[in-house]
């Protein structure tokens, strides 16, 4: 129980201190919104003057940090110049977007990663196994940009699919299960992005755990008991081969926010990447502040999330130091 | 002085904290008083849990007492500073009892056996090396095998590293845990008659914990029987396996198995 | 007594890494037979722990039974199907691990452990298979049943852990447990409670026991037979009390020599030298001709390393393999 509380505390720590960081690093990288402004010759000093006041940007950085914190615990997240309007909905709505990609590939891919894994390590060094660590490999060394454009393209050549965006352009008159079934459509490339790019590394440590478990001197007693194959393999292997499948899957859980950035700009899939990109690039302050403390509010609840299942888990660090 | 090691009423107390953070002690040690005299063999046996290894590594100055005096060759040790301890740990050494765990199995023979040498900066390399090599020719490991790993030993030769090692810095006293237990009967028969030549040659004392009984009554001049932290029984060894006065050294007999045996009818085929 | 198992002619081999293959098992034949307990005494790199896993097939991948034939039941273990040998396995013949802390699985709780096996054999709902759990660990335990049964491996002392291998091995009413140096490791007490325990169950069961261990002291009083191994090879095999007693083979008789009287030691004796076999055991060796205990052996002759000596029988029920007895 004080070890719950601890990590909380530490989770609390480390958003307060994200914030904070975050904060002072976007007010100190040089220029801010209104700049572009300005040498719009259109637009007399004066405006500028008078915008920036209305936004408060001519306020101390410790005042401007304090009343956003005030504000944040009253559920205003601050607001955007650049979209003109409340941070808040503007990040639930591409939170969502972003949402809806990851966790249907993070899925897909440990429902892969998991049987493959397997495969892998009970053929150790013959034709299954050379053959699925070739292609993992393959798949790590080409990188992550390589891999969407490479996806977009085949988009574009066999026009089986979207290039790019989240909904057809009459979506809107289409009924439910139609509006459906064009996003389950737009979807489809890029989660096959994200899960090439999951797959290898997840296969790889199903690999590595499973295997190191199979010499284990308890799988022997276990068969030598009768105990069939199956549950062998999926009972005793798995369960004793689970402590770093759950670390990372708790690693899993927090990239949900933060690993599509690169797909979601390339295929134009209206999530959180592509915000956080713009809204860094124009100083948008609010909206960077906000899309990095969402995300680490994932990172820190993914950390969180791995601890809790391996106490649960794992009698062992529940009671501590072993009896013998 | 006669008596090479003398134990006053050591104990040694251990806190841990439990659920909810109150604190538990438990009692390792109570109340320990022995000694031994010099070149000769003490035995201190006791199930497991009974405090053998805690004694072991408190008089080995490896973990600081509660209370208690220890008085190691006319020194009171428990009084000493670490810089005066620096100077006394060498001449007490610890050989234990699984060499597979104690050894570094990614070092060759002859370095295992020089580091504490190398640590202490005593000797050159030259020096060290032929050190080595004596060592070597002491406890009966080939010479050829100076730059084979441990892996490529056998429990036996292991274990005769593992004494080579203790060996290496003159100890006085050696402290032996368990250091037969994981080997072979016809091994350990060859390990026990490798101690007793050490001990007449170079005129070692051992402390020599274990459980077996048997071996104990082999190898010893007294034997110490503990149970839970406690000496319960300390006399010469055969006043102790002839006439044990404890309970707990009865046990500790009726436990041991005994070849001979003939209360066992044979099977009618 | 009637048979129930029967070795014959078993050659194992391992195949290192680099390719060369090792003899661990040379022809070794015995039998054990219903109700009896078979002491095997066998040194490291005597083969014991391969014959152990053989006749269940439960050898490492390296391993290669070359030859031989395992008779139980009136079928050949060596050539049976893989369904018939899952059924085998911990049902009729149950083998128990050495150190027993690494045969359980750690985050698995023990009553589940137990259950496993017999839902492995025996059809039952779940309230069935835990109530058949609880007696079957009140066979072994003294008390406490309940909370051993919920708890996890490591909680439990080396002692006990012992004991709930040996409540997996009789779950399912096997006529045969092979235990594998079933005591090393546990206190003095612990380890008589353990081999009473094995008498206790072999009366009770009708149970025939094959305990292999390095310590001849072990199998005085407790088994019925002894059989000792050598190098992947049957020194010897007879009555326990003869084998032990008055042993034949010159590796018997120097191994009976070495050990320390201790308890029973006259003053003189203490710290003495123990006759020592000169030199150590071989480990998994090359294939050789002759006798393989010929090099340590101080009875040796010059057809020692020509053949291999065959089985002599030097008294009832007693054999030896040994050139000196073969005229």
């Amino acid at each position: 129980m004080r070890y719950f509380l601890r990590r909380l505390m530490q989770g609390t720590f480390l958003l307060i201190g994200v914030s904070i960081l975050t904060f002072l690093f976007s007010t100190l990288a040089p220029g801010n919104y209104f700049d572009e402004m300005r040498l719009n010759p259109q637009i007399s000093p004066e405006t500028v003057a008078a915008l920036r006041a209305q936004y408060q940007l001519d306020r101390p950085l410790p005042v401007r940090y304090g009343r956003w914190v005030n504000a944040l615990l009253h559920g205003d997240m601050g607001f955007s110049f650049a979209y003109n309007s409340p941070v808040a909905p503007l990040l639930w709505v591409r939170t969502r977007n972003t949402l809806l990609l990851t966790v249907t590939a993070t899925l897909i891919a440990w429902a892969l990663a998991l049987p493959l894994g397997i495969w892998s390590a009970t053929t150790l060094g013959r034709l299954p196994d050379r053959a699925i660590s070739g292609a993992t490999a393959a798949l790590l060394v080409i990188p992550d940009l390589v891999l969407a454009i490479g996806v977009l393209i085949l988009a574009v050549r066999t026009g089986w699919f979207p290039t790019g965006g989240m909904a057809s352009a009459a979506v809107e008159g289409l009924s439910p299960v139609q509006k459906l079934r064009d996003l389950a459509w737009h979807m489809e490339l890029p989660v096959l992005a994200l899960v090439l790019s999951a797959l290898p590394t997840l296969v790889r440590h199903v690999r590595a755990a499973v295997a190191e478990v199979l010499d284990a001197p308890f799988l022997r007693a276990a068969a030598s008991h009768g105990i069939p194959r199956r549950t062998l393999l999926y009972r005793y292997a798995l369960r004793a081969a689970a402590n770093p499948l759950i670390s990372l899957f708790g690693f899993s859980v927090g990239s949900l926010l933060s690993g599509s950035l690169l797909v979601e700009v390339v295929m134009s899939w209206p999530g959180l990447g592509p915000l956080l990109l713009e809204a860094i690039l124009a100083r948008d302050l609010f909206v960077v502040i906000g899309g990095v403390l969402c995300s680490t509010v994932f990172l820190v609840t993914g950390n969180f999330l791995a601890d809790a299942l391996i106490y649960w888990a794992d009698p062992r660090i529940r009671r501590g130091a072993p009896a013998r | 002085m006669e008596r090479l090691l003398i134990v006053e009423k050591l104990e040694k107390r251990y806190a841990s904290t439990q659920l909810l953070g109150t604190r538990k002690e438990v009692k390792a040690l109570q109340d320990v008083s022995f000694s031994i005299a010099r070149g000769s063999t003490l035995a201190l046996v006791g199930e497991s849990a009974s405090g053998k290894s805690t004694l072991a590594y408190c008089v080995a100055c490896l973990e600081r007492l509660t209370s208690g005096r220890i008085i190691f060759d006319g020194n009171e040790i428990t009084a000493f500073d670490e810089k005066q301890l620096r100077e006394v740990r060498p001449q007490i050494q610890l050989v234990f009892q699984d060499p597979a765990r104690s050894l570094n199995p990614r070092y060759s023979a002859s370095e295992i056996v020089s580091e504490p040498l190398l640590v202490r900066g005593r000797l050159d390399k030259r020096e060290r090396e032929d050190r080595a090599r004596s060592l070597f020719a002491q406890v009966g490991i080939p010479q050829e095998k100076a730059r084979q790993r441990v892996a490529e030993f056998s429990g036996g030769e292991r274990q005769r590293l593992a004494i080579a090692r203790a060996l290496s810095l003159e100890p006085k006293l050696l402290i032996l845990d368990e250091p037969l237990s994981a080997l072979d009967c016809s091994v350990q028969a060859q390990i026990a008659n490798l101690l007793i030549e050490l001990q007449a040659s170079l005129g070692l004392t051992y402390l020599f914990i274990t459980h077996d009984l048997a071996m104990a009554g082999h190898l010893s001049d007294e034997i110490a029987v503990m149970e839970r932290g406690r000496v319960v029984e300390l006399d010469a060894a055969d006043k102790i396996l002839q006439a044990p006065g404890k309970e707990a050294t009865r046990r500790l007999i009726a436990a041991t198995p005994r070849m001979g045996a003939a209360d066992h009818p044979p099977q009618v085929v | 007594m009637p048979l129930l198992l029967q070795v014959q002619d078993l050659h194992v081999a391992y195949t290192s890494r680099a390719g060369t293959k090792h003899p661990a098992l040379e022809g070794v034949s015995f039998d054990a037979r219903a109700g009896e307990i078979l002491g095997v005494l066998g040194e490291s790199g005597s083969g014991k722990s391969t014959l152990a896993s053989a006749p269940l097939r439960l050898l490492p991948g390296n391993a290669e039974i070359q030859k031989g034939a395992v008779l139980f039941e009136g079928q050949d273990l060596l050539r049976a199907e893989p369904r018939v040998l899952e059924g085998i396995r911990g049902a009729r013949i149950a083998l128990i691990f050495q150190e027993p802390w690494l045969a359980l699985h750690p985050t698995i709780r023990i009553g589940e452990q137990i259950s496993d096996v017999l839902a492995a054999h025996e059809s039952g709902g779940r309230q069935a298979l835990r109530q058949k759990t609880l007696q079957l660990l009140a066979e072994v335990f003294p008390s406490d049943v309940a909370r051993i049964s919920d708890s996890y491996a490591h909680q439990l002392s080396g002692g006990q852990q012992q004991r709930v291998l040996i409540a997996q091995a009789i779950a399912c009413g096997p006529s045969l447990i092979v235990a594998d140096e079933p005591t090393a490791s546990l206190d003095p007490t612990t380890q008589r409670d353990i081999l009473q325990l094995f008498q206790t169950l072999r009366e009770k069961l009708n149970l025939s026991v094959i305990l292999i261990t390095h310590n001849p002291a072990l199998l005085s009083g407790l088994a019925d037979r002894v059989l000792v191994l050598y190098a992947g090879k049957v020194a010897e095999v007879g009555p326990t009390d003869r084998v032990l007693r008055f042993p034949q083979h010159p590796y018997t008789r120097r191994l009976m020599e070495s050990m320390p009287a201790g308890l029973d030691e006259s003053a003189k004796a203490r710290k003495s030298r123990l006759p020592v076999i000169p030199g150590e055991a071989p480990n998994l060796g090359t294939l050789v001709k002759g006798c393989r205990f010929e090099s340590r052996c101080t009875d040796r002759m010059d057809r020692c390393t020509q053949r291999d000596p065959a089985p002599v029988v030097v008294g009832d029920a007693h054999a030896v393999s040994c050139f000196k007895y073969e005229d």
